[in-house]
């Protein structure tokens, strides 16, 4: 008796070339684990509560290249209850980290705006460092139409 | 390698003391983030502003590090207590030794 092939030939073939399309578009990129990573590396393992921070940022983008974020947290920034860090980071870029801020008491009003680049849609996580040692986040889902990062160079 | 970047700072001519002000910077840079790959097939290398530092009068106020997700020309805005005159002052560095500067001067009654 012959073996017969688990899947049809066709249907193996497309099957392979799919993975292979797949694993050539696929850049290798930063996953939750990877972000989470990054998270960890900046919080020192403390725990991350979500609260007290704000991350503005459109829910749906045509153009990855530039996206505009507005973090803030709520904080009376005095001597003593102030923001110490910001970071930003992604689940799906190549690389997780975005940005990492230092500030102090001075700045008055805990809140920065940038512009980002974003390779997919993807979830972007906020974290803010109060200086009582205390981790705080936001996170928000960003539907994206063009991706940045690995388009052609002009 | 001193380059010569575009900046445009945007701080507050005049203040009350105590009051809050916005800051905006932007300063021309390409933030060649070096995933991308040239006609030839070889990569291009990174090219990015690492970090930006303020300083109010000699004290360092505000601190970023940047990383390849910043888009190009990078933006970023700000607050600060106006808390006496002076300056306030910029500093990008980046890759290959790219360094840029940039000052402005602000009157607090």
């Amino acid at each position: 008796m012959t073996e017969r092939p688990l899947l049809p030939a066709t249907t193996r073939r497309l099957f392979l070339a799919g993975t292979a399309a797949l694993l050539i578009v696929r850049p290798a990129g930063a996953t939750p684990e990877t972000m989470a990573a990054a998270i960890r590396q900046v919080t020192g393992g403390k725990p991350v509560t979500p609260g007290r921070v704000k991350l503005s940022i459109p829910p749906l983008v045509e153009n990855g290249n530039a996206v505009a974020v507005t973090i803030s947290a709520d904080s009376p920034m005095t001597e003593n209850d102030h923001v110490t860090g910001i970071h930003l980071f992604t689940e799906k870029n190549p690389q997780p980290n975005v940005i990492g801020i230092r500030l102090g008491a001075r700045a008055g009003k805990a809140e920065v705006a940038t512009r980002i680049r974003l390779a997919d849609t993807q979830q972007v996580v906020a974290v803010c460092e109060m200086s009582d040692g205390t981790f705080w986040s936001d996170k928000a889902d960003v539907i994206l139409t063009l991706s940045a990062c690995l388009e052609d160079p002009v | 390698m001193a380059t010569s970047a575009r900046t445009l700072i945007n701080v507050p001519p005049k203040a009350k003391r105590g009051d809050v002000i916005l800051i905006r910077s932007l300063i021309s840079h390409v933030m060649e983030n070096g995933f991308r790959i040239d006609n030839t097939g070889k990569p291009i290398p990174r090219n990015i502003i690492t970090a930006m530092v303020c300083t109010y009068n000699g004290v360092e106020i505000f601190n970023a590090t940047l990383h390849p997700a910043i888009s190009a020309n990078p933006f970023l805005t700000f607050y600060t207590v106006a808390t006496e005159s002076g300056t306030i002052a910029f500093k990008w560095t980046g890759d290959n030794g790219f360094e840029a500067k940039a000052s402005a001067q602000i009157t607090v009654e």
